[in-house]
């Protein structure tokens, strides 16, 4: 297990690299001045040669790249100061370091993830064990009915529904803002509400589906029925034996949906205008800041790589057939 | 009982004379294993065949027995070429094959055809009947007189199959007929050899006596030669006029059908016959040895060393670890049946004095509990 | 060893002394395409310490019969009609509670495949504990003490290490006398065996065969034996059943089922078969045709539109009217007795040889 866990955060690692290689070069290798870029409107020639200067663009490719992967490991001085460890580079636009943006944007992602998490996985997983539990009958109907119609719903769609009753007919509640969890807990929670609840309807009903259907599946294996043969009761072979075979494609689907959700909610950030990660990886693409691009899409990267070995560890766990290979 | 030993003594031998099709020496496959840290590397392999000796005659019928991981299906595979070995050789009628590349295949693959298992995964579903049987002959560019399609609809009435049937596909089909299908479509090139791996080993007991009999009269009629590959003893004796038994990767003993079924040599031999139960249609049925054997046979990735059997038989000894027995015509057995055993039996399945129990549980509870290491020191 | 019989002895006694009793027994799933008579109006009887084989093709109903008796079938879509009576208790009727008390405690079962029957995430030793405990009220110490002498019992080496490890550490043989230790571990009075040695070697076959009958020897377990294969069931079996299309079509002891067959369908299944004491050079006779649709059976006999013998019988009576199997050793078949016989002794027999 230690051997395994240890080759696959070497291979992640190379991973990284690659894909750091993959996206430098491709940036890169687009025929587009950066410093003119990074000038602004009204730019003089020497202007953009003391920005190519400065940001090292006037160096030999290999070399930037050289500097580049240097500066995400040690470190690497800019003409406006020292860019500490993970350097992912300067922004053209606002001159500050990528990763200091980008951890600005991290705690709001973070904290919409795992509010929206807690929620979508209670109801769904909750839901769609019911439904399997309770095959056929109406109460699975229900669920499959409601957790269909939900599912193809969309978060820019309920959000607006769902802020334009609570917010600006009823003012029930604030619009949804960010506020540091550890400056109030309480305001951070009221704050983000609306969204997790509009995010977690979604997901919800996709997590109802999959739980239900995986259970089902699970019900029908020939070891679940020997269980029932030796005389467990429904409950306990629902519990220990099926539930445990589901865990597999569950846990597989979390680590996808976390992963893509940590690398920043684009939708749900816009809907709700909350500044967070994919709110900057957009802009970013969309003022052609590369150095920020790049950054937050490496970002992505890691959430993707630790949470596949994460995924892989759980799998251990789960099975021991995997444990024990 | 000895009666019936005299009657096939003439026809027994004829198998080892006539005109040899294929000839395997030496044949083997291992699949290798990765792993090791931090790089993975080969660790080890899977000796899935390792150095089988086999001959086929023209229009002869060989059957190739085993149990699970003896290595039968990969020695079919590798003497269809669908796997490459890993050493030894393989000729068809005198030319080498072992590693003959595509195009120096092409005359040979049309003439040695493959009838696999599973009759529901061996056919496209998404090409009717015709297309599928026509398809070796587009492959192989074979026009016969008449066209493909006259020709296919002769196949199907020769396995005996309505030639209607021509564009229906194969999920119309019962599991015996699409066995049917494969038959054909493996007849459609007029092959001298037809490796057959359980073909009717996925079928009901009802529809595997049509198959067989359909294979049979294959054979017979079409003067095609047959390696038939299967765990059913009682089938390859049915089909066979040899029979190779297979034992984690070797042939362990060969010989005419007479020969390995009423006078066999090996342990195993003895073991395997013993233990196919069998239908008590008559007081005769009843009369045979019991054997039990102890536990499963071991993994093809650390095979025993010396003989392979030994870690199940009764007779082994310190012999028996350290050299392994030479696959050799033993005194006192025909031409042509050979066996790899430095003790072995008497040739007759009759019923012993006492018999082999190797399991512990039934040692156990057959003894009472009077544990005694008996029969194992026997024999020399 | 014993002399050849001309004729069945004494028959079968029926209802009498049984300990487990299905009378009229009707299995019906409804699917997308209709609706499937899996079990036909079956009926048979098996003794306190005897073995019931059960013996037919795929669709024959024999699983789905043995899987009801427990109660193991998907109860929304499946309707059941007929009695079970196990041991004086009524079983089609009991509620789920009182089955989790019967099923592992007094009837137990054991599967084809052992390897998709032993559940992958839990020891072995856990899984044959876990009924123990349930019926037994057991601790978990005297549980895990008594999967290991299960375990010893059915030949597994180092049964106190083993106990730990899972389904897939164990070879297939073992995985089956592991599932053999887990339907014995509360020493059931019944034992349904589903083709329990189909998955295996031959080899292990045979010594997981003969473990059965010496473990039934010891347990006193009643056991039906549930295959596709004749050999086996010679071996194993004291009285037959002969199942065609959800329906019993011959019953008798193995020695009368197989030495004297009375009914065409077994006279097809014993004449197809290849045997290692058989006669080479005789073809094998095939059963024409195939198995029937369950969702829309022949009329009449079902098994008469593969039967070449229905010439022989007056009318159209085979396609018309359904034959019914008596009480103790009989055939469901319209041929008369006398007929059968004849038609055993001068056209089946000599294909046996």
């Amino acid at each position: 297990m230690l051997q395994f866990l240890i080759r696959r955060l070497i291979g992640a690692v190379v991973i990284m690299f690659l894909i750091g290689a993959f996206t430098f070069f491709l940036f890169y290798a687009v025929p587009q001045d950066f410093a003119a870029l990074s000038c602004g409107k009204n730019c003089s020639p020497e202007n953009i040669a003391v920005i190519r200067e400065n940001l090292g663009l006037d160096q030999p490719i290999t070399t930037q790249f050289w500097n580049f992967m240097v500066g995400i490991v040690a470190g690497r001085d800019f003409a406006v100061g020292h860019c500490p460890a993970p350097c992912l580079g300067v922004s053209f636009k606002t001159g500050d370091f990528v990763w200091e943006s980008i951890m600005d944007r991290f705690p709001l992602t973070l904290s919409l993830t795992i509010g929206g998490l807690i929620i979508f996985l209670l109801f769904g997983l909750g839901t769609g064990m019911l439904a399997a539990w309770k095959r056929g009958t109406v109460v699975d109907k229900i669920a499959s009915g409601a957790s269909i119609v939900l599912s193809s719903f969309q978060i820019y769609l309920l959000g607006p529904i769902v802020l334009g009753i609570l917010v600006y007919q009823t003012g029930w509640m604030e619009n949804p803002k960010y506020v540091p969890f550890t400056e109030d807990p309480a305001a951070w929670f009221i704050g983000l509400l609306i969204p997790w609840v509009v995010m977690a309807t979604i997901f919800t009903a996709q997590y109802t589906r999959m739980a239900r259907s995986t259970m089902i599946e699970q019900l029908q294996e020939e070891h679940v029925r020997t269980a029932r043969a030796k005389g467990m009761s429904r409950k306990y072979v629902f519990f220990r034996y099926a539930w445990r075979g589901s865990l597999i494609p569950i846990v597989t689907i979390i680590g996808m949906d976390l992963s893509s959700l940590l690398a920043g909610g684009v939708v749900t950030e816009f809907t709700f205008d909350l500044a967070g990660l994919g709110r900057l990886a957009v802009e970013s693409s969309v003022t052609k800041d590369l150095p920020l691009t790049m950054g937050a899409m490496l970002f992505g990267a890691f959430f993707i790589l630790i949470l596949n070995i994460l995924v892989d560890i759980a799998y251990a766990f789960i099975d021991p057939r995997v444990r024990l290979s | 009982m000895s009666d019936n030993l005299t009657l096939p003594e003439q026809q027994g031998a004829t198998g080892t004379s006539v005109e040899t099709l294929l000839e395997v020496e030496g044949l083997t496959k291992h699949f290798p294993i990765y792993g090791g840290f931090p790089i993975k590397r080969k660790v080890g392999a899977v000796q899935a065949v390792d150095g089988v000796d086999l001959t086929v005659g023209v229009g002869e019928s060989v059957g190739l027995v085993g149990e699970s991981g003896c290595g039968k299906s990969t020695t079919g595979r590798l003497i269809t070429r669908l796997l490459e070995p890993t050493g030894g050789k393989i000729s068809y009628a005198g030319q080498d094959i072992t590693h003959a590349s595509r195009r120096q295949l092409a005359p040979v693959r049309s003439e040695i055809q493959m009838i696999f298992q599973d009759p529901y995964s061996s056919l496209n579903p998404r090409q009717t009947v015709g297309t599928i049987i026509k398809s070796p002959m587009e492959v192989n560019g074979i026009n016969p007189e008449g066209g493909r399609e006259k020709k296919v609809r002769e196949l199907l009435e020769l396995v005996g199959l309505n030639p209607e049937h021509y564009n229906r596909f194969p999920h119309e089909f019962s599991g015996g007929q699409r066995q049917r299908i494969g038959v054909a479509r493996a007849l459609a090139l007029n092959p001298k050899l037809i490796v057959a791996d359980e073909p009717v080993s996925a079928l009901d007991v009802s529809i595997q006596a049509q198959v067989v009999n359909l294979l049979q009269k294959v054979q017979e009629e079409m003067g095609i030669a047959f390696l038939f590959i299967a765990h059913d003893l009682a089938v390859v004796r049915h089909f066979s006029q040899r029979v190779a038994v297979m034992y984690l990767g070797k042939v362990v003993e060969v010989g005419d059908r007479d020969s390995i079924y009423n006078r066999p040599r090996h342990p195993y031999t003895h073991a395997l016959l013993s233990a196919v139960p069998e239908v008590a249609v008559d007081d005769e049925a009843d009369d045979k040895e019991r054997i039990r054997l102890a536990g499963d046979v071991p993994s093809p990735i650390h095979p025993p060393s010396g003989c392979r059997f030994r870690t199940r038989c009764w007779k082994a000894q310190d012999k028996c670890a350290s050299e392994e027995p030479p696959l050799i015509q033993l005194s006192g057995n025909r031409e042509g049946h050979l066996t790899a055993c430095h003790f072995p039996e008497d040739p007759t399945t009759e019923p012993r004095a006492e018999d082999v129990v190797m399991d512990p549980a039934l040692k156990a509870l057959e003894d009472g509990e009077t544990e005694e290491p008996a029969a194992k020191t026997a024999g020399d | 060893m014993t002399t050849l019989t001309k004729t069945e002895d004494a028959p079968n006694p029926t209802g009498s002394d049984a300990f487990l009793s299905v009378r009229d027994l009707r299995v019906q799933f409804s699917t997308e395409d209709g609706i499937v008579k899996a079990v036909d109006g079956l009926s048979f009887d098996v003794e306190r310490g005897k073995t019931l084989g059960i013996v037919g093709e795929s669709g024959s109903g024999k699983s789905v019969t043995n899987l009801t008796i427990l109660g193991l079938h998907s109860t929304q879509t499946t309707s059941i009609d007929g009695e079970i009576v196990l041991d004086g208790k009524e079983l089609i009727t009991a509620g789920e509670k009182e089955m989790e008390k019967i099923r592992g405690n007094k009837a137990a079962m054991i599967f084809q495949d052992p390897l998709t029957a032993l559940s992958p995430y839990y020891t072995v030793g856990r899984q044959i504990a876990e009924p123990y405990m349930k019926h037994t009220g057991a601790s978990k110490k005297e549980a895990r003490q008594r999967a290991i002498e299960m375990l010893a019992k059915v030949g597994i080496p180092q049964p106190q290490t083993r106990v730990d490890d899972y389904p897939h550490q164990f070879s297939g043989g073992m995985r089956q006398r592991a599932m053999i230790a887990m339907a014995l571990v509360c020493d059931p009075d019944l034992l349904i065996a589903d083709e329990p040695t189909t998955a295996l070697d031959v080899t292990v076959q045979a010594q997981i065969l003969d473990l059965l009958k010496d473990l039934q020897q010891e347990f006193g377990s009643a056991i039906i034996f549930i295959t596709h294969d004749l050999g086996v069931i010679s071996d194993m079996a004291d009285d037959l059943l002969v199942m065609y299309s959800g329906r019993a079509v011959e019953r008798g002891t193995v020695r009368e089922v197989l030495r004297n067959p009375q009914h065409p369908y077994t006279w097809g299944l014993l004449s197809s078969m290849p045997r290692l004491g058989g006669d080479t050079a005789q073809a094998l006779t095939p059963i024409p045709g195939s198995p029937p649709s369950l969702l829309n059976p022949p009329s009449g006999c079902p098994f008469h539109p593969r039967c070449t013998f229905t010439g022989e019988v007056t009318g159209n009576r085979c396609a018309e009217e359904r034959p019914t199997l008596g009480v103790g050793r009989a055939s469901a078949c319209h041929l008369t007795a006398e007929q059968k016989q004849t038609i055993f002794i001068d056209k089946i027999q000599p294909r046996l040889r």
